[in-house]
């Protein structure tokens, strides 16, 4: 098993602040990872790069083999669309369109409108029903899931979460996570932030970051519960190197 | 999708859109308006520059240039020949542009004498002698024959254009003698067509100041009086003004009217058509006619004609011809009338076309700075629209829409607004070029067909102008500014 995507000491640099420094990570295909941290150490900074929006000052990104800092900004569109399924704390649907419209939109923008495939991925999150409502008619929860139904409309190799559960309650909560387990268990690599340690502990592996460092990577193996955290605390704050070396583990880990 | 996309948005902003699009039709209404008062305007000024002057004087074959000679060695019989029938007058009206010629009037000088309270005619024989220097010397018969046969001759003579210049030598050639001019006023003139045009002098002069009543053209001896035989004979509306024809004939004449021309018509008395003839013994003839035209400004093609008509190709040929050039109009009058000679006033004819380009110029320019303003006020609105819509377009970027595939959505969406604003606008201007033809002509202007096109064109350059810093913003927005709402 292959890693989906290598960060080699990737860092950020806005002005005198460095939002990210020195970030090396692996991530296998399959693996469900959780970035926790303070506000403000670098947690979206380091999703938008994942995530094609946006570009690192230094280092370099792969994305199953592709470079990606050799792409100028209409390939990195390109992987955006192909490979990339986004989900954010504000879900951000489009307000005059429908809920099955919504998911159409990723659809067109990637290659064809299919109606039935829409509505199938509406039923997957548990919506087929409410298809034709606008946004507003939605509850929290339910935009949420739209959300997550347009991210995986188009298979992409990778989904990001940031802080998909964020404005959620704890039932809207518990459902999300449920699609995102059926996501993980379906093969799907997932990268989710999170300030919740409740969210975090559904991950197989928690990563920390702290004033742009990655002060820890732990393993949890899909159930691991506080621990995780209490070990990731406990951590170095040169945690690249442990790092590299866990990852063998997680390979064997992912596949289960 | 698309389109679900395009409308969609489009009904969820409406109160911006349709902002917009009245912005659009705003602008495009303006423009329009405009342009239709433009191409429309040619006819409208030539109109209004029309009562600066006839711009074609149609005298008789012989009678401009060996003329003279040819009168006085002929006498008052054979003049004819330099006359023009009354009767074929109307074949002016009848021409290929017919419509064109607005007015025309004809003329018929007679010099008389005043029969005032001095008495008798004072000094009829022998006295033009002293004054008419040229003509004297000219022609040798004329001294001998004294007044009447001198200025009789002159029947055919022209008092402006060409002939004004020699028109005050003959008024002041004979102390107290005064040119009389036969014209028609007012006059229905039936066409062999069954139509009837009005025409005459009173329309063709209409800048001139009466005081008193208009001339009629059935009155036997009703006259108007220029200003500087009133002033000098004490002559006002209503009162008596006997005069001394050539033939020694008494004439009761009656003052209607006293006019004040600025010109050489000051010193001139006009009267119906048949007491000039009457008193020149020249039934049913006159001496000349001015016709005002509405013509085309003259460009190569008519300058090439008027130098020689035969240079044309047959093809040119009929293009001119079609036209209402100067030079055609005179050229079909010439041939509906085989007699005459017909002169292009040029010094009016010629400061219309560069009034009108000036005036069409003035328009264009208005035009375009309309459209500039309404482009800068539509790209405020539309920057302001992409603004409010930066999420969405943010969005939209992160699900993998390329900058082009998101500024194809906004031009869709901004030309369908633009193209509904374009549609009002145009019917506004239409209207509103209504409203200024009636409220500056006097008449509605038509807008011809070809300023739709024109406009569709408007709202194309308007709205994609307008939305230039819009899709520029676009072009920049990066959805990772908008998205996690920092
Ligand atoms: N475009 C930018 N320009 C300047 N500074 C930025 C920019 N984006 C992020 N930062 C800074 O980088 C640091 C990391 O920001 P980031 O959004 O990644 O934090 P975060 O971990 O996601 O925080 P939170 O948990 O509050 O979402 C912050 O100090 C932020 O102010
Ligand atoms: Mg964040």
């Amino acid at each position: 098993m292959t890693n989906l995507m290598e960060i080699e000491h990737v860092s950020m640099i806005y002005g005198p602040l460095k939002a990210l420094s020195d970030i090396s990570l692996s991530i296998p295909k399959g693996q469900w990872l959780a970035i926790m941290g303070p506000s403000g150490s670098g947690k979206t900074t380091l999703m938008n790069i994942m995530g094609c929006l946006d570009t690192q000052s230094e280092g370099e990104l792969t994305l199953d083999g592709m470079v990606l800092g050799k792409l100028g900004p209409e390939g990195l569109t390109a992987i955006r669309r192909e490979a990339i399924g986004l989900i954010f704390q504000q879900f951000h649907l489009v307000g005059y369109l429908t809920a099955l419209e919504n998911v159409m939109v990723a659809q067109y923008y990637h290659s064809m409108v299919d109606e039935s495939e829409a509505l199938e991925a509406l039923d997957r999150v548990g919506l087929a029903e409410r298809a034709d409502h606008l946004p507003s008619q939605l509850s929290g929860g339910e935009q949420q899931r739209v959300c997550i139904a347009r991210a995986l409309i188009n298979h992409p190799k990778l989904i990001l979460a940031d802080e998909p559960t964020g404005n959620l309650d704890e039932a809207n909560e518990r459902m999300v996570m449920d699609i995102l387990h059926k996501l993980h268990q379906a093969g799907s690599t997932i990268v989710v932030v999170t300030h919740a340690p409740e969210v975090a502990e559904h991950a197989d592996r928690v990563i920390v970051l702290e004033h742009g460092r990655l002060i820890s990577d732990t393993l949890t193996k899909g159930n691991g519960q506080g621990e995780g955290n209490a070990k990731a605390v406990g951590k170095a704050v040169d945690a690249d190197k442990p790092e590299v070396e866990e990852d063998p583990s997680i390979q064997e880990a992912a596949p289960a | 999708m698309f389109w679900k996309m395009v409308f969609g948005a489009l009904g969820r902003q409406r109160g911006k859109h349709i902002g917009i699009a009245l912005t659009v039709a705003l602008g495009v209404s303006l423009a329009t308006a405009m342009l239709g008062v433009m191409f429309d305007v040619g006819d409208k000024v030539n109109q209004e520059l029309k009562s600066y002057g006839a711009n074609l004087n149609i005298v008789p074959r012989g009678g401009s240039m060996a003329g003279d000679k040819y009168e006085f060695e002929e006498g008052g019989k054979e003049g004819l020949a330099n006359l023009i029938p009354e009767a074929e007058l109307y074949k002016i009206k009848m021409i290929f542009w017919a419509y064109n010629i607005v007015d025309f009037a004809p003329y018929l000088e007679v010099q008389v004498m005043p029969a005032g309270a001095q008495g008798a005619p004072a000094g009829l024989p022998g006295r033009p002698a002293q004054g008419g220097h040229a003509h004297t010397a000219d022609h040798p018969m004329h001294a001998g024959n004294g007044n009447h046969a001198g200025h009789g001759d002159h029947a055919g003579g022209i008092p402006n254009g060409e002939g004004a210049l020699e028109a005050p030598a003959q008024g002041r050639g004979a102390p107290g003698g005064i040119t009389l001019i036969g014209t028609w006023f007012r006059k229905e003139l039936k066409l062999p067509t069954g139509e009837e045009v009005e025409t005459g002098m009173i329309p063709l002069k209409s800048w001139w100041k009466l005081n008193g009543e208009p001339g009629d053209d059935s009155d036997a001896n009703g006259v108007l009086v220029g200003r500087d035989v009133a002033d000098r004979l004490k002559l006002s509306p209503g009162d008596a003004f006997p005069v001394i024809t050539p033939k020694g004939e008494r004439l009761e004449l009656k003052v209607r009217g006293v006019f004040s021309s600025g010109g050489e018509e000051d010193s001139q008395v006009f009267s119906p058509m048949a007491l000039a003839q009457n008193a020149a013994g020249l039934p049913g003839m006159v001496g000349r006619v001015e016709a005002s035209a509405l013509t085309t400004p003259e460009n190569e093609l008519s300058r090439r004609a008027a130098r020689n008509p035969d240079s044309l190709s047959q093809l040119e040929k009929d293009t001119w011809y079609c036209t209402a050039y100067i030079s055609s109009i005179a050229y079909q009058i010439e041939e509906a009338l085989p007699g005459v000679r017909v002169k292009p006033v040029m010094r009016v004819a010629e400061s219309e076309g560069p009034i009108l380009e000036k005036t069409q110029l003035m328009m264009v320019l208005l035009t375009a700075l309309t459209l500039l303003s309404s482009a800068l006020a539509i790209s405020n609105l539309v920057t302001a629209n992409i603004m409010e819509r930066s999420v969405e377009i943010g969005l939209m970027k992160a699900l993998g829409a390329s900058n082009f595939s998101v500024a194809l959505l906004i031009l869709c969406e901004m030309l369908l607004v633009g193209a509904l604003g374009g549609v009002l606008g145009y019917l506004a201007g239409l209207g509103l070029a209504r409203l200024i033809g009636l409220s500056v002509f006097g008449e509605a202007v038509v807008v011809p067909g070809e300023v739709l096109p024109l406009s569709a064109l408007m709202v194309l350059i308007v709205v994609f102008a307008g939305s230039i810093p819009a899709l520029r913003s676009i072009l920049r927005l990066r959805p990772t500014e908008v998205l996690h709402g920092r």
